[in-house]
């Protein structure tokens, strides 16, 4: 990297990661928001010790026939017409902390841990796919141009006529009953990993469009010709110059697919064709909290408004960190901002 | 210009053509995804697919599969599997509904989408800007299927200010009309409002730097002015592109604000077919909306390369 020939003057060299840094530093309300997100996943992972030190269940494990002792009052889980038991703070020693989620009477609060587990490592292994995916494509189309853009242009072009939603959920439905295989890998129906793929790839386009609009502009600059001049393949110089000149884009699209995955990722579930039982999601509890909402609205509202709590706390976070990485941003950060710019290559 | 509409309207057919073979290779070569056993459910036994299968011609080979689905989705034969009810009827059905919905909220987002992404443009770094920004930053962050049950629960079942559910027809009655929509219309918005607004945002104040504007201030025009027939006007171009996106996309359906509020339009549908795994509504549904967007796609571009003549109209050119 010391090396490198660098086009830019010296002084660009001096640390732009570390300018970024105190950029960063200097604003409140991203850290503020970043810290809400640290204490969130802190909450989820915490899951287990709450579990089995406070409530002494499991997200799984039903209640529906049990009593429990409220302030030395029996109290029964579900009551005969149903209904589950509201929360009970630290009533019951800080079993049903939340209430009961339905018939089945399990521990809400439990669930709700599990449950943002589940949803961060969704939103998270599927945006980390998303920007994989996404980059490795732009840097080709953009660096290649001719045909290689071309066709994954095309194949762009196709997953963005989709409504997303409704790919993500024809691909669910038909992957949520009957698995997937590719080669050697086999995930069967309920796998988690269905999800998240579904939802990394079809996110991918948003991605790949405005990194190739960058690789373009980038690979006419002088840096990448004196590469070029200096014997680089193709390989170096995408991933040895442009992929470095690409990292703060890149970082800030990670940030904020994690929030756009997270709110994808409950659709599915809601609908039934995302996260499978037995693992619970923000998104699954949102869709079993709905069947009860006239009864029992905090079972629908307590995960959602966990969910726009992380939500919001990446997406105030990404902006933070757009403006530190990248002050005169002109990211299109709105992703499909980038269709129509003005040297795209219409059919 | 017109080689220019041309081509773009072939590029169109040809991206139809690929998302209808897509969605049709979706449901029938992912391994296990036998549609006879997804019509015959989670716990089928074999029999009952075997005789699906039969009845149905999955047996077929693929590419006459595919040919009669679509020759009856553009004959209007198409009828879904379990209630064998025609498919095209029922989207023409749902139109209006889905039309009413989204073109109520389009009205909504893109006002107050444009409005407070220009108070905060121009208001930058100030209060003003900073309280928009929460606004339009939360909007973005919410899941827009839990607000629709939310605002449904408190303020219909709950508070009984807005009537519960369905749909009734403008021409039926226009005030009720209005007061069913008026939640899935707000519903709706909320999330565009933020988006649009961000990006107006981060337009004007990119072009706020532009030499145009410097021009314009030189030449004694009033700030207002300046900001409203320069800056806004010029950062209103992308609003449009994204504008053509997003409307495209929903008039395929806005299947959960249309599910929970029970609107009875093409999303509800797409809804109650997908919990059935109907294939052929779901392959009709999913045509008819990315023939949207890939119409509003064309028709956007189109109309930049009509604004802006440094788009190039063929690839051939220069």
């Amino acid at each position: 990297m010391a090396r490198k020939p660098h086009g830019e003057s010296a002084a660009a060299s001096a640390g732009p990661w570390r300018l970024a840094l105190r950029r960063l530093r200097r604003n409140r309300t991203a850290l503020a928001f970043a810290a809400l997100f640290v204490l969130i996943v802190v909450f989820s992972l915490a899951a287990p010790l709450w579990a089995n030190g406070v409530a002494d269940t499991s997200p799984n494990a039903t209640h529906t026939l049990e009593k429990v002792e409220v302030d030395g009052e029996t109290r029964e889980v579900v009551n005969p017409e149903g209904r589950p038991v509201g929360p009970l703070w630290l009533g019951a020693g800080g079993k049903f902390f939340l209430g009961a989620d339905g018939r089945l009477g399990r521990d809400e609060m439990v669930r709700l841990m599990y449950g943002g587990r589940t949803s961060l490592f969704v939103g998270i292994a599927a945006a980390l796919i998303t920007t994989l995916l996404g980059t490795a494509f732009g840097l080709l189309a953009g660096y290649y141009r001719g045909w290689v853009d071309a066709t994954i242009a095309r194949a762009m072009d196709v997953i963005w006529a989709f409504p997303v939603i409704l790919l993500a959920i024809a691909l669910g439905l038909s992957l949520a009953v009957g698995g997937l295989q590719i080669g050697p890998l086999h995930l069967s129906g309920g796998s988690i990993w269905i999800p998240i793929l579904i939802i990394g790839v079809v996110y991918t386009p948003y991605v790949a469009r405005p990194i190739r609009g960058e690789v373009l502009a980038l690979r006419e600059k002088e840096f990448v010709e004196a590469a070029v001049s200096q014997g680089a393949g193709p390989l170096r110089v995408m991933l040895g110059e442009l992929l470095p000149n690409l990292l703060s884009t890149v970082i800030v699209f990670f940030a904020i697919g994690i929030a756009n995955s997270m709110l994808l990722e409950s659709i599915l579930s809601f609908l039934g064709v995302g996260v499978q039982p037995p693992d619970t999601s923000w998104g699954t509890m949102i869709g079993g909290g709905f069947e009860l909402i006239t009864s029992a609205p905090l079972l629908t509202v307590i995960p959602g408004a966990m969910l726009l709590l992380t939500v919001l706390a990446v997406n105030v976070f990404a902006d933070g960190l757009r403006d530190a990485l990248d002050p005169k941003a002109k990211l299109r950060l709105e992703a499909h901002a980038g269709i129509a710019e003005p040297e795209g290559t219409p059919v | 210009m017109g080689r220019f509409a041309i081509r773009r309207l072939a590029g169109m057919v040809a991206v139809l053509f690929a998302v209808s073979v897509l969605v049709f290779l979706i449901f029938n070569v992912i391994p296990n995804a036998d549609p006879a056993k997804q019509l015959a459910g989670r716990a089928a036994d074999p029999q009952l697919i075997a005789s699906i299968t039969e009845e149905w011609g999955f047996d077929d080979p693929l590419p006459q599969q595919y040919l009669t689905m679509m020759g009856n989705i553009f004959s209007g034969e198409v009828v879904s599997y379990e209630t064998e009810e025609n498919v095209d009827e029922r989207i023409v059905e749902g139109i209006p509904a889905t039309f009413s919905l989204c073109i109520g909220a389009a009205v909504l987002w893109m006002f107050f989408g444009i409005l407070f992404g220009y108070l905060s443009a121009v208001r930058a770094g100030g209060k003003l800007d900073r309280a928009l920004t929460v606004v339009a930053v939360t909007g973005i962050s919410i899941p827009v299927f839990w607000l629709a049950a939310i605002l449904l629960n408190y303020l219909t079942y709950q508070l009984a200010i807005f009537p519960s559910g369905g749909y009734v027809g403008l021409t039926e009655n226009p005030l009720e009309w209005a007061n069913h929509l008026i939640l899935p219309w707000v519903t709706l918005a909320i999330v565009y409002v933020g988006f649009y607004s961000r990006v107006l945002r981060s337009n004007m104040l990119d072009a706020m730097d532009e030499d145009y504007v410097r021009t314009a201030r030189a030449k004694g025009l009033s700030e207002r002015r300046v900001m409203t027939r320069h800056v806004l006007r010029n950062s209103l171009v992308p609003i449009v592109t994204l504008f053509g996106l997003d409307f495209g996309a929903l008039l395929g359906g806005a299947i959960l604000v249309e599910g929970i509020f029970n609107l009875n339009g093409i999303g509800q549908y797409a809804y109650e077919s997908l919990l059935n795994l109907e294939l052929p509504p779901i392959m009709a549904i999913v045509l008819f909306g990315a023939f949207f967007v890939v119409l509003f796609n064309t028709l956007v571009d189109i109309a930049y390369a009509y604004l802006d003549p440094r788009v190039k109209l063929g690839s051939s050119a220069q």
